[in-house]
């Protein structure tokens, strides 16, 4: 048995991170993400970890990277403004494949918005917030005790394939106090970057022939390496016009997309014989799991598809889904986001309709349950 | 007999990228051998870039380098030098990268005191993007974005890094070169946040627009400008016109970061074993 306790989802995400054995975390003050940082405050130091109040957002990125070239696991986490703040470097430590964990708790925008309320609309900023391709690793936990166990995931997907996770979960998840058990050590997996075993003459950062995540070396442990923003070739160094650029961002997609499998984690509410489903997570999961039930109860087959990892997107699931239901409906906190790529994927063979709010208040299952007796 | 650079260099990346002419070559030597002098091992040493001509520096260094995102050097550097208080981290910049989007990480860096040396190679103006101005450009002078001479006020580097709580401040150019060594190995030494502002020549962007012929004439410029400081404050107000002080301008001692985080550390864990809380 583990230890119970009374946690908000940011409070809980400051858990998961300790438990995944983060010991730096650099931030910014900012509604509604604040209290993880408040949170690791009070316990870090305690720990011999760092926590930094940077001067910016931006600065915040630049050091938890810093932190993680030295070999620290690292996290900062933000909201709104202060995600978009964050995007430059974001893009930095995907092509320098640095392991770090970035939060996003969601509130509505653009720009100040509603700092208070609850947002899903920064859900294609996960994906393409920052210029170039890049490969993107994003969770959306929807309840306290799912932000614990995925904050200690998205660590482990970031040290597993050499890359900053972002982890994206609403205001309301965020704030929602609920009871979480907080396992003894060693019952959630806790997984290390895989460090070079080479002399380190022979050591090259980004060694294509090591794998599509090659080893990652610390600054100051005798392997000697530049890193630069610019594209790189395996020693590190820059090139341009070479088809290298080409192939190594080839590598950095693949990486994770070859790795869907791994990757790609959901829920399911009475999805098998289902005639409508609903395609929700976060806080709009939750309501679709109550609209689901409300709709069995009435007689409807309707079941729910909640996604744990949107990015990469379950495109295989989606499509599948897409052809033994009569409609996928897609509640979300935006003006319509997700709910395209879900069309996507559903390539017109069922119907997709989508449910969109961005009043400040969250998707009701009543409103969903409306919408699944009209398509049903 | 000849200082012997090939320890620190990393064969195969030279030539480096600096036009001919450009004082950069000049800063990067008297870099290696400061290091050498104070016979800082290879492995405890990061350097650390932002963007532009002077970020180009630790690529051709064979230490710890670490090439970031345009003016982010500091706080990259924050975050190295926080995970191993241990070892020594440098930053090298230009006058844009430090002082126009990363100002507001040079100032805090300043501020709060942390033990990182900040070189910023001035030469005043954006070379790498072929010679806009920048914040050190000065009132008059032309650029390819002021076409009709500079009428953006200048920063002047070693007041702004005093006044944001630098404990440790310093000019050097890059004509006296026996004293740019004994300033860089100052400013390593000192124990806190340095800044170091060396003054250099941008011939190709910078110079050639504005009466300096040849990149000879931007280094006599130098010679004929800087003062040691305590020279400079001798002369009366009517001479101080088109001369700048140099040497260490400022220096205190303070508390540094790193040391007053980890104690702050070290005392949370005693009260812990103590049964205090």
């Amino acid at each position: 048995m583990g230890t119970l306790k009374l946690l908000q989802g940011n409070e809980a995400c400051a858990e998961g991170a300790l438990y995944a054995g983060c010991t730096f975390f650099a931030g910014y003050p900012i509604t509604p993400s604040t209290e993880v940082a408040e949170y690791l405050a009070r316990r870090l130091p305690r720990i011999g970890g760092v926590i930094l109040q940077m001067e910016d957002e931006i600065a915040s990125v630049g050091a938890i990277i810093g932190a993680s070239l030295a070999g620290k696991k690292s996290m900062t986490a933000t909201s709104g403004p202060g995600f978009s703040l964050k995007q430059e470097n974001i893009g930095f430590g995907m092509l320098c494949e640095v392991p770090c964990v970035i939060v996003d708790v969601m509130r509505g925008g653009p720009s100040t918005g509603v700092p208070t309320g609850p947002s899903q609309s920064d859900i294609m900023q996960c994906k393409w917030g920052t210029h170039g391709d890049h490969p993107v690793i994003c969770l959306t936990p929807a309840y306290v005790q799912e932000i614990f166990s995925e904050t200690v995931r998205a660590f482990n997907l970031a040290e597993r394939y050499r890359t900053p996770v972002i982890l994206a979960f609403d205001e309301i998840v965020g704030h929602m106090r609920e009871k979480i058990e907080i396992p003894e050590k060693g019952v959630l997996e806790v997984e290390n970057r895989r460090r070079p075993t080479c002399p380190p003459s022979e050591y090259k950062p980004f060694d294509e022939t090591q794998g599509d995540v090659p080893p990652i070396a610390d600054f100051f442990s005798g392997y000697r390496q530049h890193i630069t923003g610019l594209n790189h070739a395996s020693d590190g160094f820059p090139v341009n016009a070479s088809p290298r650029i080409h192939t190594d961002e080839l590598r950095l997609i693949r990486k994770v997309e070859g790795n869907r499998k791994d990757i790609i984690r959901y829920d399911t509410v009475l999805l098998d014989d289902a005639e409508v489903a609903v395609f929700a997570y976060g806080v709009s999961g939750r309501s679709g799991k109550n609209a689901v039930e409300m709709a069995r109860a009435e007689g409807i087959k309707a079941g729910l598809f909640r996604p744990l990892t949107i990015w990469p997107f379950p495109v295989e699931e989606v499509a599948a889904l897409a052809s033994r239901v009569k409609a996928i409906i897609v509640p979300e906190l935006s003006l319509g986001q997700i709910v395209l790529e879900v069309e996507r994927c559903a390539k017109g063979r069922c119907d997709v309709q989508g449910i969109f709010r961005v009043d400040g208040d969250p998707i009701t299952p009543a409103q969903i349950l409306e919408k699944i007796k009209e398509v049903g | 007999m000849a200082f012997n650079y090939d320890r620190h260099i990393r064969h195969g990346k030279l030539p480096h990228i600096w036009c001919p002419g450009c004082t950069y070559g000049i800063v990067f030597k008297s870099l290696l051998r400061a290091v050498e002098t104070m016979q800082i091992p290879k492995d405890h040493l990061a350097l650390v870039s932002g963007i532009g001509c002077a970020s180009r520096l630790p690529g051709y260094v064979d230490w710890n380098t670490l090439h970031t995102a345009h003016g982010r050097a500091i706080p990259f550097a924050t975050g190295l030098k926080m995970a191993r208080p241990d070892k020594r981290v440098l930053v090298v910049s230009g006058d844009g990268d430090a002082t126009a989007i990363g100002g507001n990480h040079f100032i805090h860096a300043c501020r709060r005191n942390i033990d990182i040396t900040v070189i910023v190679m001035n030469n005043f103006i954006y070379g790498m993007t072929g010679g806009q101005h920048s914040p050190t450009t000065p009132v008059g002078h032309l650029a390819t974005t002021m076409p009709f001479g500079n009428i953006d006020p200048t920063f002047n580097i070693p007041s702004l890094a005093q006044g944001a709580g630098a404990t440790w401040v310093g000019r050097g150019t890059a004509y006296h070169v026996p004293v740019l060594d004994r300033l860089i190995i100052g400013a390593i030494e000192h124990k806190g946040l340095s800044v170091l502002e060396i003054i250099n020549g941008c011939p190709t962007t910078h110079g050639r627009r504005n009466k300096f012929r040849t990149p000879t004439d931007m280094l006599l410029w130098m010679k004929e400008s800087a003062l040691p400081l305590s020279a400079f404050e001798k002369l009366p107000p009517d001479k101080v016109a088109g001369k700048f002080p140099t040497g260490v301008l400022y220096k205190r001692e303070a508390p540094e970061f790193s040391e007053t985080y980890f104690a702050m550390v070290e005392r949370l864990q005693k009260q812990q074993e103590g049964g205090g809380g």
